[in-house]
């Protein structure tokens, strides 16, 4: 209890606005990020896992892209795309009027894409080890493909979409290049924990608000862990429960 | 009873299934050894997977027609399928699992349709509706898996080897259950099993498959008893069913006397009640033959009958089918030899010797009331 109060404290005197905008910021955009691209992951994990489809391995490496591409081409291709000028980015704002460009959720958009992979995996391999005779077996009870989904499948793969939506806040928490290179580091808007720290330490004497910064993205790393941990605690409780 | 109506082909790899049949009985066993296509027979029927021409038609009902273009996905087939493995859902407790196609087949329930109480009796699930899947024993998990069938209120129900992984004890636990089933007529039932018994036990036909072909399809004692013959050699071992009545029990031996046209049978055990009519199961290697009533000998059971049919193999085993008086067939495996210092020939008379010890409780089977 004494280290953790310890590290509360520390974290309160870290809390002046240089830190607490980007901390707050941070928060929002992981988890937008999160929030928005678990569905797709959610998808796409299970198209992966069960179906069988000329360019299933084109799309496999799609998703896996930005796992291997350099963090700074992802940020540059998004630029490209989701710029005002963009070829997706200009429809966008000419027709609904949204915009990716410098603004926070373009922030998001690139952690969700960096992080994407990293859910895919997760949930993919949790849903890959469900038999698949289960769900027939759910079918010929009269379930359609879509209630055995959200029945069977869902709840089954639920430790892996969790470990994946953990992956991918830890992932959008910690994303640089992609980040800073699409949406810059414009404080208050989409200069993110990362991008904080790095503009600090490109500052003559920014050495103190690093270490701040640094601090509490250590903390909130440890937080994200101690989290999972204990979702998949608690699950393999229920599992043993139900 | 339904009818159910089935020419499919399928070709996957190197195997083939190539099947066309139909069958109005009340319990149709699907018999051959492991790989001959059973299961893909009725996965096919489940609607697991697609066959690559053909028609599949339950009780009227188009469920698979490939040249029509017709599909009908497993869930609207309203067929009940008890897997090997039970596969329950490992996320629900035991109560879950049985509503669960009771609640998606709601849309297709009909006013006779039976309810969680009744399977909870018709199985024993008394005391486990709370438990996870999980926890029980192999036994338990399969007769769950058959309520959760049977409360979807299927227009069939298969098995597809429910019992192959469970050991003799749990097999025991099962059956009666089976047997109960097909004796309440509620829903007609395709069984899938490469163990005689269980086969002889239930069907009233059987079809017998082999290499993805029909070998045989007949009355249950009819098919069973050709194992040995033509090409069924050695797949499995050749098994008599005869049709007996119980005539009374010899308390003071521990034995029950069966009556037959043939000659009275004793089996050991209690078993039955006077008058019942009942299946006795035999095995062809359980049987000596005798060209007179033999005197002296520990044989309780002498039944009488011609030889309709030799068969003399390569080897040194000769298959020997006998019709005995009255009705019924019995086929006995002995050597060649014998037969020749005998001097045993197609129609001649013959008396068969059934060794009581080798008749067990397993060897009897409720017939299934007449319709």
């Amino acid at each position: 209890m004494n280290e953790s109060q310890a590290l509360t404290e520390a974290l309160a005197g870290a809390l002046t606005g240089a830190v607490s905008e980007p901390l707050l910021l941070s928060l929002r955009v992981a988890g937008l990020a999160t929030v928005a691209a678990l569905p797709l992951a959610i998808a796409v994990a299970w198209v992966l896992a069960r179906l069988k489809f000329p360019g299933r391995s084109l799309l496999d490496g799609l998703v896996h892209l930005p796992l291997v591409l350099p963090p700074v081409v992802v940020g540059y291709l998004l630029l490209l795309a989701f710029g005002r000028q963009g070829w997706i980015g200009g429809p966008l704002e000419q027709w609904l009027g949204v915009s990716f460009a410098f603004r926070w959720t373009g922030a998001a958009l690139a952690c969700a894409v960096m992080g994407f992979p990293l859910m895919v995996r997760a949930i993919r391999l949790s849903i890959e080890a469900i038999d698949p005779r289960l769900e027939h077996a759910a079918r010929t009870l009269g379930a359609s493909p879509w209630r055995v989904f959200v029945g069977v499948t869902l709840p089954l793969a639920l430790p892996g979409v969790l470990a994946g939506a953990v992956l991918g806040f830890a992932k959008s928490l910690g994303e640089f290049g992609a980040t800073i290179t699409f949406v810059s580091s414009i404080p208050g808007e989409t200069q993110t924990l990362a991008s904080a720290i790095y503009q600090a330490t490109q500052m003559p004497d920014g050495d103190a608000l690093a270490l701040r910064l640094s601090l509490v993205c250590a903390g909130l790393s440890m937080l994200a862990l101690l989290v999972s941990e204990w979702l998949a605690r608690r699950m393999r409780h229920r599992a043993v429960l139900s | 009873m339904s009818r159910l109506e089935l020419s499919v082909r399928l070709r996957r790899g190197a195997f083939a299934l190539d099947v066309a049949m139909t069958s109005e009985a009340r319990a149709l066993a699907v018999f051959g050894p492991s790989g001959a296509g059973k299961s893909t027979l009725l996965a096919l029927l489940h609607g697991q997977w697609r066959p690559q021409a053909g028609r599949i038609v339950v009780g009227g009902r188009v469920l698979v027609d490939v040249a029509a273009g017709i599909w009908v996905p497993p869930q609207e087939r309203r067929i009940g399928v008890v897997f090997q493995d039970a596969l329950l859902l490992p996320h629900l407790d035991v109560r879950e699992n049985l509503l669960y196609g009771a609640r998606r087949g709601a849309w297709w329930r009909r006013s006779a349709a039976i309810g969680l109480d009744d399977v909870v009796d018709l199985l024993g699930l008394q005391g486990l509706l709370k438990r996870n899947p999980q926890g029980l024993s192999g036994g338990e998990r399969q007769r769950v898996a058959i309520g959760r069938a049977l409360l979807a209120n299927p227009d069939l129900l298969v098995f597809d080897e429910p019992l192959s992984s469970l050991d003799y004890e749990r097999r025991r636990e099962i059956m009666p259950a089976i047997v109960r089933l097909r004796d309440e007529g509620r829903v007609p039932i395709v069984y899938v099993s490469h163990a005689v018994d269980e086969v002889a036990r239930l069907a009233d036909e059987v079809l017998v498959l082999e290499q993805g072909r029909v070998l045989a399809q007949g009355a249950a004692g009819e098919v069973l008893a050709l194992a040995g013959r033509d090409g069924m050699a050695g797949q499995f071992g050749a098994v008599s069913v005869i049709d007996v009545v119980v005539r009374s029990h010899d308390e003071r031996y521990g034995l029950t006397q069966l009556a037959h046209p043939a000659g009275a049978i004793a089996v050991p055990g209690v078993v039955g009640q006077p008058g019942e009519r009942h299946r006795l199961l035999v095995r062809a290697t359980d049987i000596a033959l005798a060209v007179s009533r033999p005197r002296d000998v520990s044989f309780r059971t002498v039944l009488i009958g011609r030889i309709r049919q030799v068969d003399l193999p390569e080897g040194p085993i000769a298959r020997v089918e006998i019709a005995l008086r009255g009705h019924g067939r019995l086929v006995a495996l002995v050597t060649r030899k014998a037969l020749d210092d005998l001097g045993l020939d197609v129609g001649d008379e013959v008396h068969a010797l059934l060794k009581a010890t080798a008749l067990d409780e397993r060897s009897l089977a409720y017939a299934p009331r007449v319709r």
